[in-house]
């Protein structure tokens, strides 16, 4: 039955395709996670009326988190060959996407951390203010935790754009589903395989989306 | 204990400048609640920001128990305010904490150890009277409930001062009242000076022993709140009393009272704060050989006791009644005004 209906599924390849997809998105989405939550945090703090206020500041971070943004992401994975080749002394493979992924997707995080912490009630980080809070307490202790659910959204968002990007970035060598499904699937006109590949990244961005939900919930006392 | 001068504060806006505190001079005592009332607008919520450096101040000077506040620099200001307490209108709770966490921040900012947190926490829960709801979040309290984990918030670090900002504003009557004697309940067992700022006089009545009218970014008046309540000067402070006492029309015409009860004298007693003889009228009545009739009136409770006026009707024999007066007068604190004498 399997057989018939998808005679060229080698299930070696399609294992190794989907543990690379996952392994290029929880990385990259730690990453993400890291990279995105520092430029939130100082797009929020140096913006107007914020606690570190310095407009040139603000405006440095916003004009990076908005060039990357703009470039394509497929375009900004061969702009970063040099970069990848110097940081992970290859270009081919998972862990050569890695770089590519985080910096394509940080920015965009990091606009939706923004969003986040200025959602905060201003008059709760006020009263942390009146009970003599240094602002290192103010950020662990009051605009992570209050914003907390906004930023498990939005990184779940993150992880599916991610999800894409993988694919992407398989059909230039990174490995992964993507990867599977274009050299083997496209290239060869073997398009079971495509459909199979396909059907496994939906289940996986189901799967994201699920978990993400389920925490964000979760953890919202509001 | 708090002692304020030349305290101003003016917000540059792209087309004119606002002063929204103009040269604010002020003395509160130690373990006072000080109202300030105004209408919204009239810069007394910035001026009580301005008391711990919420907003910078532009000019003048602020003195919290010897401590030139404005003096301070940003290290110094942050350990002073863990001295000072705050409580807001909208309770600025963390969401994301139980009532027990809540109560607990500013104790992790000042760095008190967990088991000793832990205790102070428990003491204050049971302070204001939220006892068994420890592990609720706030979305699972009252309006009231919340402003109790604020002021239990606001004294964690023992302060020896407590803002309040429109404390009681986004609160119901009923529940006013409930946080108003929480209020007074630990200023007297804490020894606790309290500023408070409102536009409701119902409030100032119930708890303050002194009131500042502000006005435009001024203080306009200013006193004991019983001296205030009794002569209004400027125009807003009389619209303040109103909102308690009514309005003098809504009293009804006194002519048309003393000559319909055509027997006996009126008289009209004024009640200022009296608190020893508050069943005076039992007392009058058991005392001398006279009946009572209350007419009309209005008697409200301040923290200094009684406030109003009762236009009452005393029958009996004249001499009887003659005495009764002379008690009233001499024994207690009610002035007395007779309307109408006996023919």
């Amino acid at each position: 039955m399997w057989n018939s209906l998808f005679p060229n599924i080698e299930m070696q390849n399609l294992w190794v395709a989907t543990y690379e997809t996952f392994y290029m998105t929880i990385f990259s989405l730690i990453g993400t996670f890291i990279f995105g939550i520092l430029l939130g945090l100082l797009l929020y703090l140096t913006m107007k009326g914020g606690i570190w206020q310095n407009k040139f500041l603000n405006m440095i971070v916003a004009s990076i988190v908005n060039i990357f943004r703009a470039i394509p992401f497929i375009i900004l994975i061969l702009l970063l060959f040099p970069f990848t080749d110097f940081l992970i002394g290859t270009i081919r493979g998972p862990n050569a996407a890695l770089p590519a992924l985080i910096i394509g997707s940080a920015p965009f995080y990091g606009r939706l951390v923004e969003i986040a912490l200025k959602e905060v009630d201003k008059g709760v980080i006020e009263a942390a203010k009146s009970m003599g809070a240094k602002t290192r307490t103010i950020i662990f202790r009051v605009l992570l935790p209050e914003s907390m659910p906004a930023l498990v959204s939005g990184i779940t968002v993150t992880a599916i754009n991610l999800i894409g990007y993988t694919a992407m970035a398989g059909v230039i060598g990174a490995g992964g589903l993507g990867n599977y499904a274009y050299f083997f699937g496209f290239q060869r006109r073997e398009f079971d395989v495509v459909f199979v590949c396909t059907v496994l990244i939906v289940l996986i961005v189901f799967l994201f989306q699920f978990i993400g939900d389920y925490i964000s919930n979760k953890i919202d006392k509001r | 204990m708090i002692s304020i001068k030349g305290l101003t504060k003016t917000f540059a806006t792209p087309s004119n400048r606002i002063t929204a505190v103009d040269d604010l001079t002020l003395d509160i005592k130690e373990g006072e609640i000080f109202g300030v009332i105004g209408y919204s607008g009239a810069g007394k919520s910035t001026f009580v920001r301005l008391l711990n450096r919420l907003e910078e101040p532009s000019a003048g000077q602020v003195t919290i128990d010897n401590q030139d506040i404005t003096a301070l620099n940003s290290n110094q200001l942050r350990l002073t305010r863990q001295e000072i307490g705050m409580i807001f209108q909208h309770f600025n709770l963390l969401w994301s904490r139980t009532v027990k966490d809540n109560i607990a921040f500013p104790l992790e900012i000042s760095g008190v150890a967990k088991q000793e947190r832990d205790k102070r926490v428990q003491e204050l829960i049971n302070l204001v009277g939220l006892t068994g709801r420890e592990d609720a979040y706030p979305s699972q309290l009252s309006g009231g409930q919340k402003q109790r984990v604020g002021i239990a918030r606001a004294l964690a670090n023992r302060p020896k001062v407590l803002l309040c900002d429109e404390a009681t504003s986004a609160l119901d009557p009923e529940t006013t009242n409930s946080i108003l004697d929480l209020l007074v309940d630990i200023n007297a067992k804490l020894d606790l000076t309290i500023i408070l700022i409102t536009h409701e006089m119902h409030v100032i009545r119930k708890i303050c022993n002194q009131v500042a009218v502000m006005e435009e970014g001024k203080i306009v008046e200013q006193g004991d709140v019983l001296n205030v309540f009794r002569h209004p000067k400027q125009q807003v402070t009389q619209k303040f009393v109103e909102q308690v006492m009514g309005t003098s029309e809504e009293h009804g015409d006194v002519d048309e009272l003393v000559n319909r009860y055509d027997s006996g004298k009126i008289v009209k007693l004024h009640f200022i704060g009296e608190s020893a003889n508050q069943a005076l009228i039992s007392q009058v009545a058991k005392l001398f050989d006279i009946d009572i009739n209350i007419l009309q009136g209005k008697i409200t409770q301040m923290q200094q006791g009684a406030y109003g006026t009762l236009f009452v009707q005393i029958d009996g024999e004249k001499a009887e009644i003659d005495s009764a007066i002379a008690y009233i007068t001499e024994e207690t604190s009610v002035e007395v005004e007779v309307l109408r004498n006996v023919e």
